[in-house]
């Protein structure tokens, strides 16, 4: 993932000042700042569910969202778009899991349904990603029947059933309780472990100093930190940086 | 018989009981226009309501003078409108011949209806959570696949009710096609009424209409429970789902056993 001065306007109101960022294949990159310093808005914008107003976004070498036309950038076709989004998984802060089907049903519906995946193969890769998330006793159960950390890690199956080459996680376990946010972590760090490439927005520091390779700081629509988790907790260089985790740790 | 009570019972208990074919023809003509007529309104609601929503302001204008039009102005005016202004064929299925006023009062009822439907869609879509529409799309639907797979299945648990209601209306109204020569259930009891003078055709004919939207509001409470149901993710068995609709003090006794 490459994003350069990425803007973004609501209106009058520039929520994003020029943010740029480069993630490598396998990183895990965590962000974290106040709220309303845009760490939303920057995912949203990855997978162009926001459109940018200015600078660009690549995934695996492919500009997001908008094509070249005689030199200039327009916004790219619906259909291109969704095929992009395929590349880029998204966990919500809300799970966001489709309550009128079951927990493998939500893993296997954009296989089958976007993808063209065969039912039978689909299935086998729902139970094994569901298997992979410690769900594999919830596949029948429908969303309204599990907890939130169980509703998140199914969840967590559907953006991975698509093969993605990017996860974004927008706060994954600030809606959950205290008890089950491990559940949710621990995932999260194996497949850090594995090698996939992770922009995970987050408060939980535990999670960063494990599992991220580097931590960023946002603050105002700006980048104004980026390096190792050791470096952010150990020697904060920037004035709001060591107040904002003095607040928070 | 024109006294305040005096009901020619023989007459409505030969209409009721011992129905003509005649009358099954009439019956069957005012369940086939309402049926045809709900399920186009249904489709063109949608449109509407899809169109309502779009990000290109022409659509959304022509829906809003559908409505306008369809909804401020008298449905009798629509029908006879709808008839006398334009010409429609008749349509022969073997021995089944629908006639042209027939065709004239469906294609009125479902536009009339259409424009109704619009709101009741417009609501149901509205009520999906707008999470839900954002994770289809994360997962690379586009919004015409997002719609059908994702959202309109979780409208319909609200669309559903004021949907069945729209249809036990529709089945009444249908009676207003009797105006453009249409042989359907009041048809049938204004016809006998004017060669015999015995009103009681008329209250024979409301127990046919009584018939019909008392089985539909069984059928309307089916389909509520199975989305329920589903949306619940409980799959009740045959017994116990007769044991919740005739005692609910069962379903509440297991609900408590379960906990
Ligand atoms: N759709 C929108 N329309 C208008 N303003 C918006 C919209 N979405 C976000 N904003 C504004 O943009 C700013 C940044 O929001 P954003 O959600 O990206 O912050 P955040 O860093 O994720 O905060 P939090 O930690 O609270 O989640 C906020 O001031 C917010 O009010
Ligand atoms: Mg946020």
């Amino acid at each position: 993932m490459h994003s350069e001065d990425v803007h973004k306007r609501f209106g009058r109101l520039e929520v994003l000042k020029g943010v740029s960022l480069e993630v490598t294949k396998g990183e895990t990159v965590c962000i974290i700042g106040p709220s309303g310093s845009g760490k939303t808005t920057f995912l949203r914008c990855i997978n162009h569910l926001e459109k940018i107003d200015d600078g660009r976004i690549e995934v695996n070498g492919q500009l997001i969202g908008y094509r070249q036309k005689k030199g200039k950038l327009v916004e790219d076709s619906e259909r291109n778009i969704a095929r992009q989004r395929t590349q880029i998984g998204m966990v919500f802060q809300r799970f966001n899991l489709f309550p009128h089907k079951t927990a493998l049903e939500n893993v296997i519906e954009a296989p089958v349904h976007v993808l063209g995946t065969p039912k039978e193969q689909a299935v086998g890769l729902g139970k094994a990603l569901l298997g992979r998330v410690g769900l594999a006793d919830k596949v029948d159960a429908y969303p309204g029947k599990l907890s939130g950390g169980q509703q998140q890690r199914v969840a967590i199956a559907r953006a991975l059933a698509m093969g993605p080459a990017l996860m974004l996680f927008d706060e994954p376990t600030s809606a959950l309780d205290p008890e089950v946010t491990g559940e949710v972590l621990s995932v999260m760090e194996e497949l850090a472990r594995a090698g996939t490439t992770m922009i995970v927005v987050t408060h939980e520091m535990g999670f960063a100093r494990k599992a991220a390779n580097r931590v960023v700081m946002m603050d105002d629509g700006l980048i104004i930190e980026d390096g190792t988790p050791e470096h952010f907790f150990e020697a904060p260089t920037h004035e709001r940086t060591k107040q904002f985790l003095s607040k928070i740790l | 018989m024109h006294g305040l009570v005096a009901v020619d019972w023989h007459v409505i208990w030969q209409q009721v009981f011992h129905p003509s074919h005649v009358l099954f023809r009439t019956l069957w003509a005012t369940v086939y226009i309402s049926v045809a007529s709900q399920a186009a309104g249904v489709l063109l609601g949608l449109l509407a309501a899809l169109a309502r929503m779009s990000r290109f302001a022409p659509f959304r204008w022509i829906s809003g003078v559908y409505v306008l039009i369809f909804r401020g102005t008298p449905l009798l005016v629509q029908i006879f409108y709808v008839y006398f202004a334009f010409s429609w064929p008749s349509l022969h299925f073997g021995f089944w011949t629908v006639p042209d006023a027939a065709i004239a009062g469906i294609v009125a009822l479902s536009v009339n209806e259409g424009a109704y439907m619009r709101e009741i869609i417009r609501a149901g879509i509205d009520s999906v959570d707008r999470g839900q529409m954002e994770a289809a799309r994360s997962v690379g639907m586009t919004y015409g696949l997002a719609m059908r797979r994702i959202i309109l299945p979780q409208a319909a648990r609200v669309i559903v009710p004021p949907l069945g209601n729209e249809f036990n209306n529709m089945m009444k109204n249908t009676s207003l096609v009797y105006t453009i020569g249409v042989f359907e259930l009041f048809a049938f009891s204004e016809q006998n009424y004017s060669q015999t003078f015995i009103a009681d055709y008329f209250l024979a004919i409301a127990v046919w209409y009584l018939v019909l939207t008392t089985v539909w509001t069984f059928i309307q409470a089916l389909i509520e429970r199975r989305l329920t149901e589903s949306e619940r993710g409980e799959e009740l068995s045959f017994r116990e789902r007769l044991e919740n609709a005739w005692n609910p003090m069962a379903a509440w006794g297991r609900g408590i056993q379960h906990r």
